[in-house]
C-alpha cells in the first residue's frame, strides 16, 4: 500500500513540474556562429545576459566552426528546412546571403516587429557594409575591424624616426623614407602586410576613393566587373614590388600568421594587419615597444576617405514563426545597448557598432587609457562613405581573393608585371563575376 | 579442395550483405550521383537559382589555362610524392630486414608517422622549413648560400608539400614491404648467397622481382593517396600557394566547392578528378600489371 502511494505521489510530483515547466518555457532562438575560444566565452556572455535580462526568450549560441564551416552548416541546414534564427556570416559571403532568398532582412524584420531603432546612432561605414543600394539594411552588423598599421617603437628609436600620429595618416612618400631608413639602421626588412588584397587592393582603393569594380562596387548591379588594373592601383603595386629590392618591403605570406612572425621576431619594422591584430600582439610580444597607425596615404589625397572592414554580420533566416522574430528582433536590439558594445570592443577590440556606445566609452576615458583602441575608428569613421568607399558587394568574392592574392604572389616572385598581374586579375575575376551573373538570371 | 557454403534460403545470403551494400549506396554512390548531377548545373548554394546547362561547366573548366595548369602540378605532385615515398619506404624496409638487433623496436618505430594525420605532418614540415622560423630552412640559407623561401618560390613550396606528403607515406609502404620481404623464401637468398652473389645483386635479382605484387599494389594506393589524402597537407602548408604553384586538383575542388560556394565547377571538377585517378588506375592494371610476377 505504501509503495503505491508512493508511486503515485512522485508520478503526480512529476507531471506537475512537467506542466510548469511546458507552460514557461521560454521561446528558444538558435544563433550559429564562429566565436572560438575567447571570443567564444565573450559571445557566451552576452546571450546570457540577455537570456537573464528577461525570461520571454532564451538565446542558444551554437559554435559552427570558422566562417566557411559555419556558412555551410548554414547552407545545409537551410536546404533541409532545418535552419537557426541567426548565421554569422564573414563579409565576403553578403552578396551570396543577400541573393539567396533565404534570409529575412534586418532593416524588415525591425519594421515588422515595430522595434524601434535609431540607425543613425550606429558607425556608418560598418552599416553601409551590409546595406543593399537602396540603403536599406541586409544584415546587422556583429564584429568588425578595419586594417590599421603597427610598428615597432624600439627599432623606430634606433634607426632616429619620430613616432608616428594616430590621427593623421603618414604618406606612402614618407613610407618610403621611414623603411628605408629601417633598413639602413640594420633591420632585415621594412614593411610587411597581413591580408595583402584587403589592405592594400581593397582598402586602398576605399581610401584613394578609387572604385574596386564598376557599378559602385557592385553594390548597383550583377554586371558589376573588377577594376583594380587602374594606374593608381598599379603604381602602388610598382612600388612595393621596387621596395623589395632593398627590403623595404618583403612578402610574409597570405593571411596573417607568416607577417605577424616576421613582426615578432623583429624582422619587419612595421606591420599592416587588421585592429584584432592589437590582442593577439599584446599576448605576443614581449621584448619590445609597438605602437599603431593609421594606414599610409598617398600625399595628393589631402581628405583621405575612409578605410573598409572585415569581419561577419548576423543573418536572419526565413522560414520562422513571427513569435519567434520578435524574440530575434529583441536580442539584436540587446546586442547594440551601451553596455553590450563597450563589453565587446574592450574584451574583443572589434569596433562597438554604435557612435552611442564610442562616445559612452570616450567619455568614460577609455581611450585615454588605450589609445591604440581609437586608431582604427577615427581611420573608419573620419568622413562619411562615398559610393565607392562604403565597401564591396561581389559575388564569388572568395575565388577573387584568391585570384589576386595569386597574382600578387606572381609579382612578388618576379613572374609577372605589376600591370601584366592585375590585368590577369581583373580578366580571371570577371569569368567569375559574369558565371555569377548567369546563376541569378 | 575450397569449402563452399551453401545456403537454404535464396534471400538470406541477400540478406547478409544487405547492410555493406546500403552504407555503400548512401555514402558512396549516393553522393557521387549527387556529384554528376550537380556537374551539369549552374546554381546558387541555397539551391534556389538551379539551372541544367549541359556541358558549360566542364567547357568553362577546359577553356581555363589555369585548371590545365593545375592538372600538370598534380601529375607533378603525385609522381614525386608516390616514388619518394615508395624508394624511401622499400630502403627503410630491406635495411629493417637485416637488422640484426631490436628488430621489433626498430620496426615499430618506423611504423609510427603512419599514425599521424596528414595535417599535423604538414605543419611539422612548415615548422621545419618555414624561411622564417624554421630550422633546417635557417642552415639552408646559411650553409648552402642558397635563397630557400617557399612562401614566395613555387618549386620550394612543391619540395615542402612533396617531402610532407611522402614521409607521412614511407610507413604505409614500409608496413607492406617488410610482410612482402619476410614472404620471400630464405633459402633462395641464401643460395644466391652461396653463389657468390653480392647483397646488391640479390635484391635486385631477387627481391626485388619476388616483390613487384607489393610493388604494384604500392604504386597504385599510393598515386590516391597522393591525389585525394594529401589534402591537409597543402590546407595546412601552402593554401595552394604561391601563385597557385601548389593548387592542386583536390585542393582546387575544395576551394572552388566549400569555401567559393561554386557548386557547379566544383562537381564538374570531381568528376573530371574521379575520371583522371580510374583512367590512370586502369593504365596501371593494363601496361605495369603484366610486369608483375605473382607467385603461388
Amino acid at each position: 500500500m505504501k509503495k503505491i502511494k508512493w508511486i503515485l505521489f512522485s508520478t503526480l510530483l512529476f507531471f506537475t513540474l512537467f506542466e510548469v515547466t511546458a507552460v514557461a518555457r521560454p521561446i528558444e532562438i538558435r544563433w550559429w556562429h564562429s566565436m572560438r575560444s575567447a571570443r567564444g566565452v565573450v559571445a557566451d556572455t552576452m546571450i546570457k545576459a540577455f537570456n537573464d535580462s528577461q525570461s520571454k526568450y532564451k538565446v542558444i549560441g551554437s559554435f559552427k566552426g570558422n566562417y566557411d564551416e559555419a556558412l555551410n552548416a548554414g547552407i545545409a541546414a537551410y536546404r533541409a528546412r532545418k535552419q537557426p534564427h541567426l548565421l554569422q556570416v564573414f563579409e565576403v559571403g553578403t552578396q551570396t546571403m543577400m541573393l539567396s532568398g533565404a534570409i529575412y532582412p534586418v532593416h524588415k524584420l525591425m519594421k515588422d516587429t515595430k522595434t524601434r531603432i535609431d540607425w543613425s546612432a550606429y558607425l556608418q561605414p560598418v552599416l553601409s557594409y551590409y546595406m543593399d543600394a537602396n540603403g536599406d539594411l541586409a544584415s546587422m552588423p556583429f564584429n568588425s575591424s578595419t586594417p590599421v598599421m603597427y610598428y615597432n617603437v624600439n627599432l623606430f628609436r634606433k634607426a632616429g624616426i619620430p613616432m608616428l600620429s594616430k590621427d593623421k595618416p603618414v604618406t606612402w612618400d614618407e613610407m618610403g623614407a621611414i623603411t628605408g631608413k629601417l633598413v639602413r639602421s640594420g633591420v632585415k626588412g621594412g614593411m610587411v602586410t597581413a591580408w595583402q588584397s584587403w589592405t592594400q587592393i581593397e582598402n586602398y582603393s576605399a581610401i584613394h576613393n578609387i572604385p574596386f569594380a564598376s557599378k559602385a562596387n557592385g553594390y548597383e548591379g550583377l554586371d558589376t566587373r573588377l577594376q583594380i588594373n587602374n594606374p593608381l592601383v598599379i603604381n602602388h603595386i610598382t612600388r612595393l614590388k621596387s621596395w623589395m629590392k632593398d627590403k623595404r618591403f618583403f612578402y610574409g605570406g597570405q593571411k596573417y600568421q607568416g607577417p605577424k612572425a616576421e613582426f615578432l621576431a623583429q624582422n619587419a619594422g612595421i606591420y599592416i594587419d587588421s585592429i584584432s591584430g592589437i590582442a593577439k600582439l599584446k599576448k605576443a610580444v614581449k621584448d619590445f615597444k609597438w605602437d599603431v597607425a593609421p594606414l599610409p596615404v598617398e600625399s595628393y589625397m589631402e581628405e583621405p576617405q575612409n578605410s573598409i572592414i572585415g569581419g561577419a554580420s548576423l543573418w536572419v533566416f526565413k522560414r520562422h514563426k513571427k513569435s519567434e522574430y520578435k524574440g530575434v528582433a529583441a536580442f539584436l536590439k540587446f546586442l547594440a545597448t551601451n553596455d553590450m558594445q563597450e563589453y565587446w570592443h574592450k574584451e574583443t577590440g572589434y569596433f562597438p557598432i554604435t557612435l552611442n556606445a564610442y562616445n559612452s566609452l570616450k567619455s568614460k576615458g577609455y581611450y585615454k587609457a588605450n589609445p591604440l583602441q581609437e586608431v582604427g575608428i577615427k581611420q573608419l569613421n573620419r568622413r562619411l562613405p562615398t559610393k565607392i568607399s562604403r565597401g564591396l558587394r561581389l559575388g564569388y568574392f572568395v575565388q577573387i581573393r584568391n585570384i589576386i592574392n595569386e597574382e600578387l604572389e606572381l609579382v612578388w616572385n618576379d613572374k609577372k608585371t605589376p600591370k601584366e598581374a592585375l590585368d590577369n586579375a581583373v580578366a580571371r575575376s570577371n569569368v567569375k563575376l559574369i558565371s555569377f551573373e548567369k546563376t541569378y538570371q | 579442395m575450397i569449402k563452399r557454403s551453401f545456403f537454404k534460403s535464396r534471400f538470406l545470403p541477400y540478406f547478409l550483405i544487405l547492410p555493406q551494400i546500403l552504407i555503400t549506396l548512401t555514402f558512396f554512390y549516393w553522393p557521387a550521383f549527387q556529384g554528376l548531377v550537380n556537374s551539369f548545373i549552374r546554381s546558387d548554394a541555397f539551391g534556389g537559382h538551379a539551372k541544367f546547362i549541359w556541358f558549360e561547366n566542364f567547357l568553362a573548366l577546359f577553356r581555363d589555362p589555369l585548371y590545365l595548369e593545375s592538372v600538370f602540378i598534380t601529375l607533378v605532385f603525385s609522381l614525386c610524392t608516390a616514388f619518394l615515398a615508395i624508394s624511401s619506404g622499400l630502403f627503410l624496409a630491406s635495411m629493417a630486414n637485416r637488422a640484426l638487433r631490436a628488430k621489433a623496436v626498430i620496426r615499430t618505430f618506423l611504423i609510427w608517422p603512419y599514425a599521424v594525420a596528414p595535417a599535423i605532418s604538414g605543419i611539422l614540415w612548415l615548422f621545419l622549413l618555414h624561411p622564417s622560423f624554421g630550422l633546417v630552412s635557417i642552415f639552408i640559407n646559411k650553409w648552402f648560400g642558397a635563397n630557400w623561401n617557399p612562401v614566395l618560390n613555387g618549386r620550394d613550396a612543391m619540395v615542402m608539400v612533396v617531402l610532407a606528403s611522402a614521409w607521412k607515406q614511407i610507413s604505409y609502404n614500409f608496413v607492406f614491404f617488410i610482410a612482402g620481404m619476410q614472404a620471400i623464401p630464405k633459402s633462395l637468398i641464401e643460395a644466391a648467397a652461396i653463389d657468390g652473389a653480392s647483397p646488391f645483386r640479390r635484391f635486385w635479382r631477387i627481391t626485388l622481382p619476388l616483390l613487384s605484387p607489393t610493388m604494384f599494389f604500392l604504386s597504385v594506393m599510393n598515386i590516391i593517396y597522393s591525389f585525394f589524402e594529401t589534402f591537409g597537407v597543402i590546407h595546412t602548408v601552402t593554401q595552394g600557394g604561391p601563385g597557385g604553384a601548389t593548387n592542386i586538383l583536390v585542393y582546387k575542388v575544395y576551394q572552388d566547392g566549400f569555401v567559393g560556394l561554386d557548386l557547379g565547377s566544383s562537381s564538374a571538377q570531381s568528376v573530371v578528378l574521379m575520371s583522371l585517378i580510374i583512367l590512370i588506375t586502369v593504365l596501371q592494371f593494363r601496361y605495369v600489371e603484366k610486369k608483375v610476377q605473382y607467385t603461388g
